[in-house]
């Protein structure tokens, strides 16, 4: 068996692939923090994001603009959605919210459908991270190198916001306690539309970041969602920590499940999954259950 | 039941039955295609709109009622492998999925539910003994008092006959105590479980009542289109049926058979005039959530006076 050689090139591999699941789940789960809704369609924002990036790269030429722009159409779009299809159903219970999320991934599919057609499509990586590189024994693609630095620097810089600045307290008081924070004169009205917005371009990044390793189908969202949410019951609901170590686990564990056990791969994750939640129902950083 | 209701429920099912000596193959075809959703989809209301306990992961019951259908009819063509194996099979895994699942609720029980269903996917689809992603082709059909449901007439009275009687033992639950208290969990389980009925044993029958009833489903839906994949076991399988209970509407168990026919009528009728049949779908039931929570039998409701 030859994984000893392969190992630091497997792990290398599991890290970009676990800092891109961070970089969606982080989206589903800030958004169920304040809330309290799953969004079933956080993986069609995903799909939204790479599929605009696909558009914005022939249109201009540059990834980069590309990496900018698309998140934030995709986060206007999660404005739209928030303004106009969620809130008015705030006083129903939340399991409404989450149906009609569920409704938005027949649209956004047919949508992508419809304006790009159905054939699996990839991003191709930017210029300067084209070629590989060589580590000891590994030839890593310098793309993979690219998004693990590219997406522990959004981990650090979403901690920063959300620990060290005063828009991060505003959120942090409507993660605890949307109600209170409300009664304290936050408007919260506001921090919904802003937090919901977010996570949907978060999730949009993650479709333009992914877009050279994993390709785009208009049926990507239903897939792509499953380990997002994965990840988000290992880590704990509405933890950002949690999903950092959550997103890291389950990387390395879909990654060396691949390499070791072929043959039943795809259940590893949810063997890990199973574990954990066994031990701690709430997930590893989740607050206890009710 | 009133003999007035009885009388009803008689007609309409006499009136399926005899369908075929009226309509060509294709819309026989489509009958039975809503009877069975139907009946899967009556299951999902029943475990969500009276025990209040909504499931993403209700598909698994259906692909484990298919897939054991299909391998059991392989070795024999009886009512006890075309049938009652897989009713078993969906029962055991619906008491050892439910003992875990609800602990939880709400949102947490979506995604614990949604995850068991993805861990049969997952499985199905790496399965060789079980065909892998393309699954089980030329599945038989059973063989029910010496008849052979093979033949298309034979066929379609099986379907009506176990939707009749899935119709019939789902309506008579939920009108009996038991009926009740779910509903009482449902509507508060701090005080059904303060009143001392034991809570988790009434959900988790629940739970188990409403696997087994979409394993019967998954059992006739193999044998109707004659094979059976890991997408059975997909999450938005799971959604499908949850779309047809919202659009027929929750907790009324006609308006799940409702939904579905509304669900596959639009499904194969819109998509021979335009692609986006997703698009429409989607947006109808958007509309339905937002606007119409009480679903088409709601929207009936209203327009006749009638209370719920």
């Amino acid at each position: 068996m030859p994984f000893l050689p392969d190992f630091f090139g497997q792990a290398l591999n599991g890290l970009a692939y676990g800092v891109l699941l961070f970089l969606l789940s982080v989206g589903l789960t800030l958004i169920f923090g304040m809330l309290d809704v799953v969004n079933l369609a956080h993986g069609s924002f995903y799909m939204l994001g790479a599929y605009a990036g696909l558009t914005l790269i022939a249109a201009t030429g540059d990834f980069w603009v590309a990496l900018l722009v698309a998140p934030l159409a995709v986060g206007l779009v999660g404005a739209l959605v928030e303004r106009g299809l969620l809130r008015p159903l705030y006083r129903r219970p939340t399991l409404d919210q989450v149906l009609l999320t569920f409704g938005l991934i027949y649209l956004f599919e047919d949508l992508v459908k419809w304006l790009w057609g159905g054939r699996i499509r990839s991003i191709p990586p930017p210029a300067l991270f084209s070629g590989s590189v060589t580590l000891g024994d590994a030839t890593v693609p310098s793309y993979r190198l690219f998004v693990i630095a590219f997406g522990l620097a959004v981990a650090l810089a979403l901690w920063l916001l959300i620990e060290k600045t005063r828009l991060g307290s505003i959120i942090r008081a409507g993660v605890f306690d949307a109600e209170m924070a409300a009664g304290l004169g936050i408007n919260t009205d506001r921090v919904f539309t802003g937090v919901f917005a977010f996570g949907a371009a978060l999730g949009g990044l993650s479709g333009v970041i992914a877009g050279p390793i994993q390709s785009a189908y208009p049926s990507v969202g239903v897939t792509i969602l499953i380990p997002a949410l994965i990840v988000v019951v290992v880590g704990g609901l509405g933890s950002l920590k949690g999903s950092l170590v959550g997103s890291l686990i389950i990387g390395q564990a879909e990654t060396f499940g691949k390499a070791w056990l072929p043959d039943v791969s795809m259940l590893i994750i949810y063997v890990v999954m199973a574990l954990i939640v066994l031990l701690r129902p709430q997930g590893l950083f989740g607050r206890p259950l009710k | 039941m009133t003999p007035l209701r009885l009388l009803g429920f008689v007609l309409v099912v006499a009136a399926v039955a005899a369908f075929p000596a009226a309509a060509g193959v294709y819309p026989v075809k489509l009958l039975q295609e809503i009877l069975i959703w139907g009946v899967f989809a009556m299951s999902l209301d029943f475990l969500m709109g009276y025990g209040g306990m909504v499931s993403f992961g209700h598909s698994a019951f259906f692909g484990i009622g298919a897939y054991v259908a299909a391998l059991a009819l392989q070795a024999s063509p009886g009512v006890l492998a075309g049938l009652a194996a897989p009713a078993l099979a969906a029962a055991a895994a619906a008491l050892v999925i439910g003992f875990f699942s609800i602990r939880v609720s709400g949102v947490y029980f979506i995604m614990l539910t949604l995850a068991f269903s993805q861990m049969f996917y997952a499985y199905t689809f790496q399965a060789a003994w079980l065909g892998a992603e393309d699954g089980i082709v030329g599945v038989r059909r059973v063989v029910v008092l010496g008849l052979d449901t093979a033949r298309p007439p034979v066929f379609h009275l099986y379907v009506v006959a176990l939707v009749a009687l899935a119709a019939l033992a789902l309506w008579r639950t939920v009108r009996s105590p038991f009926g009740h208290v779910l509903v009482g969990i449902h509507e508060n389980e701090a005080r059904m479980e303060a009143v001392g009925y034991p809570v988790s044993r009434y959900k988790l029958l629940a739970f188990v009542i409403a696997g087994t009833v979409a394993g019967v489903a998954g059992a006739l839906y193999t044998q109707f289109i004659g094979s059976i994949s890991p997408d059975a076991f997909f999450w938005t399988t799971s959604g499908e049926a949850l779309l047809m209970v919202i659009i027929g509407g929750t907790g009324t168990l006609g308006g799940a058979l409702l939904g579905s026919a509304a669900f596959i009528l639009l499904q194969s009728l819109v998509s021979s005039y335009t692609e986006r049949w997703m698009l429409i779908l989607g947006v109808t039931f958007i509309l339905f959530v937002l606007f119409a929570p009480g679903g088409l039998v709601g929207a009936l409701r209203g327009r006749v006076g009638l209370r719920a």
